[in-house]
């Protein structure tokens, strides 16, 4: 190979090929699709329909009037799918590293961090894709934010995307085997969701427990959701940005020096 | 590097341990530009160690490895540019076509779209599987999946192909096919070849073997030189005391 090819220019041709296969397996893999979409869906036609009569949202910010629970909910939602996305994307890449096909792209010749992060950018698009379907679903359903949102919330969705991306990558390389990994979601996926402002504004957690209610603070997915909800509504909600761009960095350094073959984890793996 | 091609590969002095297990100790080898080498051992005889250090899955901290003159330390980027590799599990992407495979390993390798068709579709030629380009890697059988794995590891026009028991799993007739079309890539192209395996039918007499045993080099020359006259297996044997069929069971 020639070695010109190590500048800049290859390693946009690198990223568009990594993209490229991304969208690829996700457009051979429709179930991936329609679950991902069904999922938020049934939480909000059956989940929010109920709560909807036992749950009144007083007025919380961003919103400047009461508004339904769906409406309350749809931004969780959101930040749901990338969430599942996210650890979605590293259990493929648990996958990819017992099949070898992960090696494939560790003997790129391209940095790691570089080749790390092109794979989660392509898992954050996909998770794009799917909140965008989402939200056309969703606005039948008279969940109707400003026009200006669709547009607006985009930024926040690549960021959010990062952070639940980075986490799971940091997660792949700590796990050995697929079979961890069902034990990850359920220990990750559910109390990251239920313990966030997600389904309930945090107020209410307070007054029913201030312990649940630190935690729900603690929580970078709450951020998540409070970023996507704000931008919906053309706001930016500083804090939950600072969080959830500190919280990328951390997760994603951490998985890159995870795989990096010098001090990482991926070398004590050989161990037996 | 004082000479005007350096050696495809060139490993000295490397060890490697984990925890307290020793896996490579002291191991040193050259492959030539153009040569096919042999890397001799039994399962556990730290073959794929080695490998796994080559190509920069683990790092080694001792020792030197050099890729066609480029240290795979300090300069990994060129190394692994120089490097083809076929692992010893399938890592083509069942789902995907081959052309589809090749495409992404090109990108991987920053070779634009068309051009990587060009150049897959010739490196497919070179192992007699152009016309199942279009074809899905889950429908071929296990030696056109390795084959295809050869082409995509010759994509980028390395100057060192490693293979780690690349045969693994095939009948008698796609290994033969494997073998073959790998030894002509070396004579005719020039690249370097690193062929870990333990099984004696693949190798010539003319070739260069480096017996691996325990993570230590216990023997290297060639083919013939190794054997003394008698079978390679023979001089295995007694070289490592350890019974070749019982391992490879």
């Amino acid at each position: 190979m020639s070695l010109d090819r190590l500048n800049w220019g290859g390693r946009l041709v690198c990223f568009g090929g990594i993209v490229w296969r991304e969208a690829l397996r996700f457009a051979k893999q429709r179930e991936r699709f329609l679950a991902a979409l069904v999922r938020p869906l049934v939480w909000l036609f059956i989940f929010a329909a109920g709560f909807r009569s036992v749950l009144g949202v007083s007025i919380v910010e961003p919103y400047e009037t009461y508004v339904l629970y769906e409406v309350y909910v749809a931004p969780g939602l959101c930040a749901m799918i990338q969430l599942f996305n996210g650890m979605q994307s590293s259990l493929s890449m648990v996958y990819d590293r017992e099949t070898g096909a992960m090696r494939t792209l560790l003997v790129s010749p391209y940095p790691r961090w570089f080749l790390l992060t092109s794979k989660l950018m392509a898992g954050v698009a996909v998770s794009i894709a799917q909140v965008y379907a989402f939200l056309l679903i969703a606005w039948f359903w008279e969940i109707q934010p400003p026009l200006l949102g669709y547009l607006a919330v985009l930024p926040a969705l690549i960021v959010s995307g990062m952070m639940l991306g980075a986490m799971g990558l940091f997660l792949s390389s700590a796990i050995r085997q697929l079979e961890n990994f069902a034990g990850v979601m359920n220990f990750v996926i559910f109390p990251m969701f239920f313990a966030s402002s997600a389904l309930y504004p945090l107020w209410r957690m307070e007054e029913s427990s201030l312990l649940l209610y630190e935690i729900c603070r603690l929580n970078p997915f709450t951020y998540s959701v409070e970023l996507i909800r704000y931008a919906l509504y053309l706001q930016v909600n500083w804090t939950a940005l600072a969080v959830v761009v500190g919280v990328t960095i951390l997760f994603l350094c951490a998985a890159i020096y995870a795989y990096d073959p010098s001090k990482g984890l991926i070398g004590r793996k050989g161990k037996r | 590097m004082s000479d005007a091609s350096p050696p495809a590969l060139s490993i000295a002095g490397v060890s490697h341990a984990f925890g307290s297990v020793k896996a490579l100790d002291d191991v040193s080898l050259d492959v030539a530009p153009g040569r096919f080498v042999a890397l001799l051992g039994v399962n556990g005889a730290g073959k794929s160690t080695l490998f796994s250090l080559i190509t920069r899955l683990y790092d080694n901290v001792s020792g030197r490895i050099e890729v066609s003159g480029h240290d795979v330390r300090r300069a990994a980027g060129p190394a692994l540019a120089q490097m083809g590799v076929v692992f010893q599990s399938r890592s083509l992407d069942m789902n995907l076509t081959i052309r589809q495979n090749l495409r992404y390993h090109g990108a991987l390798h920053g070779i634009g779209r068309r051009e990587a068709r060009g150049r897959g579709d010739a490196a497919l030629e070179r192992v007699n599987l152009l016309d199942r380009a279009e074809a899905k890697v889950a429908t071929l059988s296990g030696g056109q999946v390795r084959r295809a794995e050869i082409a995509r590891a010759l994509l980028h026009e390395p100057k060192l192909l490693l293979l780690d028991e690349a045969t693994v799993g095939l009948d008698v007739q796609s290994r033969r096919d494997v073998v073959s079309a790998v030894r002509s890539l070396a004579t005719g192209q020039g690249v370097g070849v690193l062929w870990a395996t333990h099984l004696f039918d693949e190798i010539e007499p003319e070739d260069a073997v480096v017996v691996l045993h325990k993570g230590r080099v216990l023997a290297k020359g060639a083919a013939a030189d190794i054997a003394g006259g008698g079978r390679l297996s023979d001089a295995f044997v007694s070289l490592t005391g350890t019974s070749p069929v019982e391992e490879v069971a």
